[in-house]
């Protein structure tokens, strides 16, 4: 049972990641991805200690603020002050994750929370944190309740808000010329990074996250030349992913969150290598260039 | 020689951009008229490109304003269509000509809904207009330039708007193109719509246009074809210590010469 859940969870924080993954690569954003994943620290230790309890939804609130702040500010440095966007995105999160770190040790006494936790998460502990209720009814772990809830609400902005995230991520000049505001479309992008950070850090990590918000939907890019098969193809990825990592480590008795990020950067070499068009060895060479321009001339 | 019109499609009122403080474009003032296919002539670095998104309000201005159909922009954005610079997007984003054809019907929908037959009726007749039919299934990293070319101006057709705004549709395609793309533009012209174009070739603009905007930073001309494409106005734009100066910093950056000298 306790194998279920652990793959339950990994699977759940990695289909949110590879959606939403998906888009931060074809905009080439995904450090932005890694930026918000660290710079939420401040914002969960703040709702922390503001509300005492270690409860989601404060927690996603303080997170969900701190992500479009980030979001941001890197913007503003970029843009106002001028500043290269890489290095904009590394002063920004680096300043926000160190703040997060001293509010920790200063009020360690009465943080529950310390930086290993927050970094690498331990995702083998997901089953001993159960939801009980007062009936004494097991709901099995609270982390799969709180990450099926953003995985739902995930799905749901992706699957209303589709084509204006295809459309902008696309082309954002012809979007705004058509009408649509593609700054409100990039911060709810950015919002449900946040959101999906926070709702994984106690469970996978930081690490994990960046490694799931980038590598399978990578790996899927590689694979399909058609944007709603890479979104589903980068989900069953990451779910391989969390399924073939859990056993590897189990193998090994190691990490469980570093085996399935090892499993993933597999996948990707072997895709790398192994892709049908875009791959280095089997590559079948010149797709379909044989009759091309004259029909369209006629 | 700036001439203006009544009941105007496109109305540029004072307009100054800047990017950094520094204005690409001064003072701008003109009025389009209906039904024109209008060319935005000019050198390098004049601000075509800048003067035509600042009239889609793409950019943030400095002072001045713009009317479409004697309406602030937000009003009108569903009569307004845009063909960008092809080199603007990702040409290995996983998508298909027809999706991105497609994507011109989505200034009609509402949030909730996708795209239905009509909409895809209206994308692939878009294509057939283009000659691009047989396209529709092909991944677009797949096409030419001039096919990349044929699809944006597809996508603006399926949109079916009034005014449209093109960015250097001739630049970089084949001849057969840029004859198919110039037919095109005479039918909008028949059908009422008004065309705004940025070109760069002083040769066929005589040819193409029927009103000529003449640009370099400030507005040198607006008018009719045959009363602004005249030698002295043309000096005017491109002649003088200006052109030489810009001639000399392209030279400059194409050869990568320090600009000054530095010491090592």
């Amino acid at each position: 049972m306790n194998a279920f859940w652990i793959i339950l969870t990994g699977s759940l924080v990695a289909t949110c990641c590879s959606l939403l993954g998906c888009y931060l690569i074809l905009r080439r954003m995904a450090m932005v991805g890694d930026a918000i994943s660290h710079a939420v620290l401040p914002g969960i230790v703040i709702a922390f200690l503001v509300t005492g309890s270690r409860d989601s939804m404060p927690m996603l609130i303080g997170a969900g603020l701190l992500g479009v702040i980030t979001t941001f500010l890197i913007e503003f440095f970029h843009r106002y002050a001028r500043v290269q966007a890489d290095a904009s995105i590394g002063v920004t999160f680096t300043w926000l994750f160190a703040i997060g770190i001293i509010l920790i040790s200063v009020f360690a006494g009465q943080v529950d929370l310390d930086q290993d936790c927050v970094l690498y998460g331990e995702i083998a502990y997901v089953p001993l944190d159960l939801w009980i209720t007062e009936g004494n009814l097991n709901y099995g772990p609270r982390t799969v309740w709180t990450l099926g809830f953003v995985t739902l609400l995930i799905i749901l902005f992706i699957t209303i808000g589709y084509k204006e995230l295809f459309l902008t991520t696309f082309d954002p000049a012809f979007a705004a010329a058509i009408g649509f505001s593609t700054s409100l479309w990039y911060y709810l992008l950015m919002t449900a990074v946040s959101l999906t950070t926070v709702a994984s850090f106690e469970s996978v990590g930081a690490i994990l996250v960046v490694a799931f918000l980038v590598a399978p939907p990578a790996t899927a890019y590689l694979l399909t030349d058609n944007f709603k098969v890479m979104l589903i193809l980068s989900v069953m990825l990451g779910i391989l992913a969390s399924a073939a990592g859990y056993f590897l480590a189990v193998w090994m008795d190691g990490s469980i969150a570093g085996a399935i990020a090892t499993v993933a950067g597999i996948e990707f070499t072997l895709v790398f290598l192994f892709s049908p068009t875009k791959g280095q060895l089997l590559r079948r060479r010149q797709v379909a260039p044989a009759r091309q321009p004259e029909e369209a001339l006629a | 020689m700036i001439v203006q019109v009544d009941n105007p499609v496109v109305e540029v009122h004072d307009l100054t951009v800047s990017y950094d403080r520094k204005p690409v474009l001064w003072d701008i003032d003109l009025t389009l008229p209906a039904g024109a296919l209008v060319g935005v002539i000019g050198p390098n670095g004049a601000g075509k490109s800048t003067l035509i998104k600042a009239m889609m309000d793409l950019l943030p201005t400095s002072s001045g304003y713009v009317r479409i159909f004697n309406e602030p922009i937000k009003q009108v954005h569903k009569r307004i269509s845009y063909v960008p610079q092809r080199e603007s997007v990702d040409w290995d984003f996983p998508a298909s000509v027809f999706d991105v054809v497609l994507m011109g019907r989505y200034g009609n929908l509402g949030l909730f809904r996708g795209p239905r037959k009509a909409d895809k009726d209206a994308a692939m007749e878009a294509l057939e207009k283009v000659n691009m039919q047989s396209f529709a299934n092909r991944q677009i990293s797949q096409l030419s330039g001039g096919q990349q070319q044929r699809v944006f101006l597809a996508r603006a057709l399926a949109q079916n708007a009034d005014v449209y705004f093109m960015d250097e549709p001739f630049a970089g395609v084949d001849i057969a193109t840029e004859t198919a793309i110039i037919e095109l533009l005479r039918q909008m012209r028949a059908q009422g719509k008004t065309v705004i174009v940025v070109h760069h070739d002083l040769q066929s603009a005589a040819d193409y246009f029927d009103w000529v905007v003449l640009l370099n930073m400030r507005l040198v001309a607006s008018g009719p074809t045959e009363k602004v494409l005249t030698q002295e106005l043309l000096e005017q734009t491109y002649g003088g210590k200006l052109t030489v100066l810009s001639k000399v910093g392209d030279l400059l950056r194409k050869q990568e010469f320090p600009a000054r000298e530095t010491k090592v």
